[in-house]
């Protein structure tokens, strides 16, 4: 055998001095709870300060509020004002320039369904609210992305505060923006400006970016001024990046916009999702969920539509009626359904009585089906969760009793798990790989007393020194730091809970998507169907995928896990298979030539390449695995997302913006970890990752 | 076959633009090397080697050389020597850290940008190596794009616009996108766009190098055409020797940032000035550098029978009429005067000659 060196020497040490502490636990209490008096009592310093800040400057901010709110009001009448089918009308030519009659069907009947289901006037709120914050999102996101562009010293301030803003969970800063802002529709107004500009910024500054050194050139030499060559070479040259900017910021405000709704007062199609899924009316939920899917799909769709379209057919023609077909078309239709609604009063308003909305049926049809299958749902759910959650989170030690698992935990059982994962870990050891050997150890004491019950000092050494090993001092220091921060504000209890129900919703997205993500690679036929799918799950709004769980499993920590999962797996399967599809042609006809059989090639050649992709894939699902946690944590979890919503119920800043951060802080470890490993990957293979 | 040959003699000696010890040099604090942004350094090299030392990048050493009116000046040389740093150091893309660069004899480094906006408008053209074109304009406002900068009408822009398509044969593609285009259509749109404001000076970086072989001979054989019907005053780089040869009036050969020999093509084959420069020449069919004027045995007498060629004729062109005559051919100079005969020997010696000189020759012998 080789000879062991001082990594796997430390590590060996850390494992013994974490059960070294587990020995200790009954005398040594603190190595387990961080001791109350040991916190740092940030939140109320935090509470202070706040305090302090809107005294003294609040004035600015309820003025910007009460500047805002006009435009809001004014789209808000309008909306509202306007008969229904005008306002499709409207949509669909829009639908149509975008991207034909296909999209002109599909936007048409979503927004009927809107009529039909009786949600008009939620939905116009919701609108009106995205029609404000779009526009702005996108002026204050360009004109930052061009700064950044110009000024190359700023752009790292820029980035740093973009990540921030992209990493924080919106629930966190929805409570300062309250505080300042006041309560209203314009609080959702500014949290879905304050998320949704950050997209455009980066589109900006990677497009001008990329705008090829000839053309600028090209530009210079036609005789180009500063002010020409901007709006006539960079800007249309950046176009279609700055439009697929558009896009997303128009996505990330309307899944703002909706889960600003949560603060209530703004009588949109969100609250009525929010308030249906607390009352636990599921059809209702329902119905109101579908109403902000297809919303979102039909931006989705239209918008996209805008940013890829080829603008051959335009610019040709330079007769009027040809260049401003759609305006005219868009104000003929608009004045005709707007005279038409004079006349016929369901043009106004469309009768209670031709309503659809089939609650009632549903809430039976689901009960029905509920108790029709309970015993399997019943048996789904108690499976997993005392055979795989509870160990994760207490440890089989609490978990095994006569009620969960039919039988006691008795000392020859204990003994047999422990010779079984040292026997495993001494197979792996003798087979040469002592990483995994080490990583069966640690499991096997993790499984044993649970994360949530192991000694934070061993946690914060062991992730210490994996930052170490995986990035170097500096990586190692910034995790230990921002770890610290967790631990003295005492808020580490409920990070552990959001790491283990997060960490599982992400062991076991990735690995389900990641055998999406290779099939996918391999057949085109499984390619098409997960496209649609992907695409629709990363469009659908966080609070609409809780339905369908919340439905069938109830509020609970497994239907928030179930949820987590469901929109975590997307990034998997997503880099999986792009990684997989875009490995050098050449190394795949060498290594075919050598006779690799197809399982091979998978295993020895294209898994080992495309792995510096697949982990910025893993990267992906861990961030989308704990954006989802804020929401996850309205059907019933206990984490650091549960105190996000304390924070946000009680108006306490201190603790809504401690748990944010932690939160925030989970992603950065995560994510700076994956990264610095990936990246060492990288350089060993001489391979570079497209994002 | 368009030929440059067919150009006649290689332009006036009138200065069209004059690169005076161009000095480029990319790093943290580049000026310090220079006192006043002057380039006249005592040892060029020993002060180039000298910047080295510190870190910085030199891109141009000492650069000095004239392109005269209606002339082809070629810049020939590898990947990283220099010759498109020299390029946009003329054309202004790149500030020249040291030296004089003159325009019509004035000083273009002392132009305002105003100033220089307004000769590029007026005076330069340049064409790039990928072309350069804007994707979201088709093939025509592709090329009145400079013509709508300087603000010009409608009508007039149509007109210009439309006799350079012409030019470049580009007929009925008004309506295209680049992306739409071929290569070889997309440079021809590049060409077009830069001779649409009429300069007087026209740049191109290397551009056929992005065509495959046999277009890139084609679009060689089109400037040719063009240049022919336009004389313009033409800086054109290059890494290919053989399409500099087939080009160029005069041409440079730079290294490391500096000028390695200015001559004529077959200055440069006949006298390279070192080995660097034999490197390339070695490649060079002789018949093709060699003219009708270097195998002329001037003791001869011409008679009536004999097709008369001028002095230019490459000898590669007089093979498969030497074949049929074996009495010789007349060759006359500029003026149309005999002034000796060429015979399939005087070939066979001059070829045999040259070969001896060659490198790998040399190699072969020893």
């Amino acid at each position: 055998m080789e000879r062991i060196d001082r990594t796997t020497w430390i590590w060996i040490g850390l494992l013994a001095a974490t059960l070294l502490m587990l020995a200790l636990r009954d005398k040594a209490g603190w190595l387990i709870v961080y001791p109350t008096d040991w916190v740092v009592p940030l939140k109320g310093m935090l509470n202070t300060a706040m305090a302090w800040f809107e005294a003294t400057f609040g004035f600015i901010f309820r003025g910007i509020s009460a500047v805002l709110d006009v435009p809001l009001k004014a789209v808000q009448v309008l909306l509202q004002w306007l008969p229904w089918p005008v306002t499709i009308a409207l949509c669909a030519v829009a639908a149509h320039a975008a991207a034909g009659w296909r999209l002109v069907i599909f936007t048409v009947a979503a927004m009927f369904y809107m009529v039909l289901v009786g949600y008009w006037t939620e939905s116009m709120n919701t609108l009106s609210l995205v029609a404000i914050s779009v526009p702005l999102a996108i002026f204050i996101g360009f004109v930052t992305g061009v700064a950044g562009y110009y000024f190359p010293r700023s752009e790292r301030l820029i980035v740093t505060v973009l990540d921030l803003l992209q990493t924080v969970p919106a629930f966190a800063y929805l409570i300062p923006i309250i505080m300042l802002f006041g309560f209203g529709p314009v609080v959702g107004l500014i949290a879905s400006l304050i998320y949704a500009f950050p997209p455009m910024v980066r589109n900006t500054m990677l497009g001008l970016r990329s705008v090829p050194a000839e053309v600028i050139e090209s530009g210079l030499m036609s005789g180009a001024t500063g002010w020409q060559l901007f709006w006539q070479v960079q800007i249309p040259t950046a176009a279609r990046q700055l439009l697929l900017g558009a896009n997303q910021t128009t996505m990330a405000a309307l899944s703002m916009v909706i889960i600003a709704s949560i603060i209530g007062g703004t009588a949109d199609i969100g609250w009525e999702v929010i308030s249906k899924v607390r009352k636990a009316e599921f059809g209702e939920s329902l119905l109101a969920g579908i109403v902000i899917a297809l919303m979102a799909m039909v931006m989705d769709r239209i918008t996209a539509g805008l940013a890829l379209k080829d603008r051959s057919d335009f610019e040709q023609s330079t007769s009027f009626t040809d260049r401003y077909w759609y305006w005219l078309v868009a104000a003929a239709l608009a004045i005709g359904l707007f005279l038409a609604a004079q006349v016929f009063p369901l043009f106004r308003s469309f009768p209670e009585g031709w309503e659809f909305y089939p609650a009632e049926a549903m809430n039976e049809a689901l009960e029905g089906f509920v108790l029709a299958f309970r015993g399997v749902i019943e048996s789904v759910k108690s499976f997993a969760f005392f055979f795989i959650m509870l160990p994760a989170r207490i440890g089989l030690e609490q978990t095994i009793s006569p009620y969960s698992w039919g039988f006691e935990f008795t000392t020859p059982l204990k003994i047999a798990y422990l010779v079984l994962v040292a026997g495993l870990a001494a197979w792996a050891w003798v087979r040469g790989s002592v990483n995994l050997a080490l990583t069966i150890a640690f499991f096997g004491i993790l499984f044993f007393f649970g994360l949530t019950k192991l000694p934070w000092p061993a946690l914060l050494a062991m992730v210490t020194f994996l930052a170490w090993c995986v990035g170097g001092r500096g990586l190692a220091i910034g995790v230990a730091l921002s770890m610290a921060f967790i631990l003295v504000t005492g808020i580490w209890p409920q990070a552990m809970l959001s790491v283990y129900l997060c960490g599982l919703a992400v062991v076991i997205s990735f690995g389900f998507g990641a055998l999406l993500g290779i099939a996918g690679a391999h057949s085109d036929r499984v390619s098409a169907i997960l496209r649609p799918i992907n695409d629709t799950m990363q469009t659908m709004p966080l609070f609409v995928i809780l339905i369908p769980f919340v439905m069938i499993f109830k509020i609970g920590e497994f239907t928030a896990l179930l949820a987590i999962i469901a929109y975590a797996f997307v990034p998997a399967i997503r880099y999986t298979e792009h990684g997989l599809r875009n490995l050098p042609a050449d190394v795949i006809e060498a290594a075919t030539c050598m006779g690799c059989t197809k399982w091979q090639l998978l295993w020895q050649v294209k898994l080992p390449l495309a792995l510096p992709v697949i982990m910025l894939g893993l990267n992906q699902t861990i961030l989308y695995g704990i954006a989802m946690l804020v929401i996850a944590a309205l059907v019933g979890t206990n984490g650091l997302g549960q105190q996000v919503y304390i924070g946000l119920g009680d108006g306490d800043f201190g603790v809504g913006i401690i748990a944010g951060i932690g939160m925030a802080i989970i992603a950065m470890v995560a994510d700076r970890l994956i990264q610095a490993w990936s990246k060492s990957r990288q350089e060993a293979f001489g391979l570079t990752a497209q994002q | 076959m368009a030929t440059k040959k067919a150009n006649g003699a290689s332009g006036s000696k009138t200065v069209k633009v004059s690169c005076r010890n161009v000095w480029k040099v990319y790093g943290e604090a580049p000026a310090q090397f220079f006192s006043a942004g002057s380039g006249s350094v005592g040892d060029a090299d020993a002060h180039a080697a000298k910047i080295r030392d510190t870190g910085h990048i030199v891109a141009a050493a000492n650069v000095s050389f004239d392109v005269h009116v209606g002339e082809i000046f070629v810049i020939m040389g590898l990947s990283g020597s220099g010759k498109s740093t020299m390029v946009r150091c003329l054309s202004r893309l790149v500030e020249p850290t040291a030296g004089e660069i003159l325009l019509d004899g004035e000083d273009l480094l002392k132009k305002s940008p105003t100033e220089l906006i307004d000769i590029r408008r007026h005076k330069m053209g340049m064409v790039f190596q990928s072309f350069g074109l804007l994707p979201h304009l088709n093939v025509f406002d592709n090329i009145a794009f400079p013509l709508k900068l300087q603000g010009m009408g409608l009508s007039e822009r149509r007109e210009r616009a439309s006799r350079v398509i012409e030019l470049v044969g580009l007929e009925g593609r008004e309506a295209s996108y680049p992306r739409q285009l071929s290569g070889g259509q997309q440079q021809r749109v590049g060409i077009a766009r830069s001779l649409a404001v009429e300069p007087e000076l026209w740049f191109l970086d290397e551009p056929f190098s992005a065509l495959d072989p046999l277009i890139r001979r084609q679009m060689q054989d089109e400037f040719l055409r063009i240049q022919n019907q336009l004389q313009k005053s033409i800086v054109f780089i290059t890494h290919d020797f053989l399409e500099a040869l087939r080009i160029a009036d005069r041409m440079a050969i730079m290294r490391d940032g500096a000028v390695v020999q200015i001559g004529t093509p077959a200055d440069l084959i006949m006298n390279p000035a070192d080995d660097y420069v034999k490197e390339f020449t070695g490649d060079v069919p002789i018949a093709r550098v060699l003219t009708a004027s270097t195998v002329v045995d001037k003791t001869k007498k011409a008679t009536a029978r004999m097709p008369r060629v001028s002095a230019d004729t490459s000898v590669e062109t007089l093979l498969p009429q030497l074949a049929d005559h074996k009495t010789g051919i007349a060759v006359e100079n500029a003026s149309g005067k005999v002034i000796g005969v060429a015979t399939a020997q005087n070939v066979v010696n001059a070829l045999a000659s040259e070969a001896a000189k060659r490198p790998d020759a040399e190699e072969a012998s020893a």
